[in-house]
């Protein structure tokens, strides 16, 4: 395992991402250190998911770079990113399984699409999978009658299937109750523990970020930028910002307070 | 004390090629040793080595390529002894590791737990430890598959579904006669806007592939009767062969054909993906019926633009025989004009209306009836909008067939 690597796993500079004339972020910069857990934190609509988007590849920047290892990823091309993204494991949000297939065969594709194995090592694989996110029951059950829970965890065992060095979270415990929630969040610590993978995640629900995460950055709604870098737990305790301020604390800042 | 040391190498050592296919699906960051790819001293190797009762098993090498036959290779022939009591590993010259390492132990954990083998993952690294912690002790059973159902139950099971889903066609077919009725004195809970769009989906925006494929009917119509009419010297007579077959039956066909591919698909579709993202049940928690929210513009659009779409395909494939018969046949442009209007009279054209009026309805009603009772996956939209496009055309046809067998014993 690679966990003892501190060198960041990671690298964003000066990073510009928008849709068309629309600029969502801009001047983003930061480095996520191999075996961190590394958050992406701001308010609704500040672009979190959309920085997501350059980071995977599915959305090219206006500006900036993104490095992974040595690799320059949007200097690459198609083949090589692709070949690059197969360390990646993403959980969207919701899930985003293939509604057409069980939840086995959602883990099975990349194993059957990228690897040689035969059909009993793939089925071992899927099986261990599953068993590792906690789904031992409805492992046959298409994605449409599973809850969001258990499609949370089928969408976590798929992004896991190629054994990623690198796993991406959007918004993983969005829609989970606080319980369910903390299941998730101690999977995803158990996960990073066991197999030493660096894990990104977007999210804005503040019980998670303090429980789990250990580096971040704070993107910012009204400037577009990032306006926080640091653990969420730091941030809060000692960020001198007032957005970051009230966020952390889940106040309301003196912008959006309500009148008197 | 005898010692028995067995050398087992997982199967994966000796076929290079998995190997360098997973190697190669984990992507540059594990590229380092993806051109070394079989290193005979970082190949994962399992040694066993059995004490009386007891087993160490030592791993060594890197287990980053998993193995063809999961633990069973590696264990089969350990398992074979019937002393077997403890299982303990040593991992201490074990190199890299991912899944395949977790599935080998997770192997031996489940073969152990039946026989009440003591297995001591002391050994094992502590973040393999971890992961082994949320996997079960025990293999899951087996998926039984269901017992099939007697053929005689299956009979009766489909008849009971067929007679469902009569009920609701009828019910449907009933429910949206009522709803016209309402809609007719601006009482069905329907959009203006809808209907508009609706209308304007089902008609302009059909108005090209109609016309494209009518001229084309009637110009092929127009090449097929212009040879053998010409041997009887009864060239005059193409613009009745003309005009009678665009009029009975091509233009309501057609039309009625172009528009179950381009709108009854579009109609099954829509309303399949809508029920696959919940937006259905959005309507009815709201209280906005399906019936009259989504599927009365449509079918109320649908039915009253087929027979117009009919009425410019009969003229745009009268025109499509009119441009073959005068290049071909050297008539005179008023002479079929005149010879047109004497052979297609008011009776054939309202006959064509009727059927495309039926049409219409059949369409729409099809694609929304198939798009309602769809499932929820991204496959059953697919199904809908086939489906919903084979009932239309057979639907079609067999109802051609019923009007032509109406018409010959009414003598129109």
């Amino acid at each position: 395992m690679d966990q003892e690597h501190k060198e960041p796993v990671l690298q964003v500079q000066g990073l510009a991402i928008g849709y068309g004339d629309q600029q969502v972020q801009h001047d983003v910069s930061f480095d996520v250190k191999a075996g961190s857990i590394f958050a992406i934190m701001g308010p609704s609509g500040c672009g979190k998911s959309t920085l997501l988007k350059a980071l995977i590849g599915l959305l090219r920047p206006s500006a900036g770079m993104v490095h992974f290892g040595a690799q320059d990823y949007w200097s690459l091309n198609q083949g090589q990113r692709d070949d690059l993204g197969r360390c990646f494991g993403v959980l969207f949000q919701g899930g985003a399984l293939w509604s057409s297939m069980s939840a086995a065969e959602n883990v099975a594709l990349p194993l059957q699409m990228f690897t040689r194995l035969g059909a009993a090592a793939i089925d071992a694989l899927v099986q261990l999978k599953l068993s590792l996110v906690g789904l031992d029951s409805g492992r046959t059950s298409m994605p449409a009658d599973l809850s969001g829970g258990m499609r949370q965890r089928v969408g976590l065992a798929r992004a896991l299937a190629l054994d990623p060095r690198i796993l991406f979270l959007d918004e993983p415990s969005a829609g989970l109750d606080p319980i369910a929630a903390k299941r998730f969040d101690d999977l995803i610590l158990q996960l990073r523990d066991g197999f030493g993978v660096t894990v990104v995640m977007v999210s804005h629900e503040l019980p998670s970020l303090f429980g789990i995460c250990d580096d971040g950055v704070f993107l910012d709604a009204a400037t577009h930028t990032v306006i926080g870098h640091g653990a969420p737990a730091t941030l809060r305790d000692s960020s001198t910002d007032p957005t970051v301020h009230a966020f952390m604390k889940r106040e309301r800042t003196a912008g959006n307070a309500a009148p008197a | 004390m005898h010692a028995l040391v067995a050398l087992i190498r997982p199967c994966v050592c000796q076929r290079t090629d998995p190997a360098s296919a997973y190697r190669h699906a984990q992507g540059p960051l594990r590229r380092r040793s993806r051109r070394t790819v079989t290193v005979a001293s970082n190949n994962p190797r399992v040694t066993t080595q059995v004490n009386g009762g007891d087993t160490l098993i030592t791993l060594t090498g890197d287990w980053t390529t998993p193995e063809d036959r999961g633990a069973d290779g590696a264990t089969a022939a350990l398992f074979d002894r019937k002393d077997l009591t403890a299982i303990t590993f040593d991992s201490s010259r074990l190199g890299q590791w991912n899944s395949s390492l977790l599935v080998f132990l997770s192997g031996i954990r489940f073969a152990a737990a039946p026989r009440s083998i003591r297995v001591d993952d002391s050994g094992i690294p502590i973040a393999a430890r971890r992961l082994l912690a949320l996997l079960p002790q025990q293999a899951a059973p087996p998926v039984t598959r269901p017992k099939q159902t007697p053929w005689i139950e299956r009979i009766g099971l489909r008849t009971i579904a067929q007679w469902c889903e009569v009920v609701a066609v009828t019910m449907l077919v009933g429910g949206q006669v009522l709803q016209s009725g309402a809609a007719l004195v601006g009482r069905a809970r329907m959009r203006r806007v809808d209907f508009v769009a609706c209308m304007y989906d089902a008609g302009i925006a059909a108005l090209p592939m109609v016309a494209l494929v009518n001229v084309l009917v009637g110009a092929i119509l127009a090449f097929v009767g212009a040879i053998e009419l010409r041997r009887f010297g009864a060239d005059i007579y193409i613009a009745n062969l003309v005009g009678l077959a665009q009029v009975r039956e091509m233009a309501a066909v057609m039309t009625a054909i172009v528009m179950s591919g381009r709108t009854g698909g579009a109609y099954a579709a829509e309303i399949a993906s809508m029920q696959g993202s919940n937006e259905l049940d959005a309507l009815r928690v709201l209280g906005i019926p399906v019936q009259d929210y989504l599927v009365l513009p449509r079918v109320l659009a649908l039915t009253l633009m087929t027979p117009v779409l009919y009425l410019y395909g009969s003229a745009v494939g009268i025109l499509g025989g009119f441009a073959v018969a005068v290049s071909m046949l050297n008539i005179s442009p008023e002479l079929f004009m005149t010879q047109t209007r004497c052979a297609v009279t008011m009776h054939q054209v309202l006959f064509g209306l009727t059927k495309s009026l039926a049409f219409g309805a059949l369409i729409a009603l099809a694609g929304c009836r198939i798009g309602l009772k769809a499932g929820r996956s991204a496959t059953d939209v697919g199904h809908a909008a086939t489906s919903a496009v084979v009932v239309s055309i057979i639907g079609i046809i067999m109802l051609d067939a019923v009007f032509a067998v109406c018409a010959n014993a009414l003598n129109i």
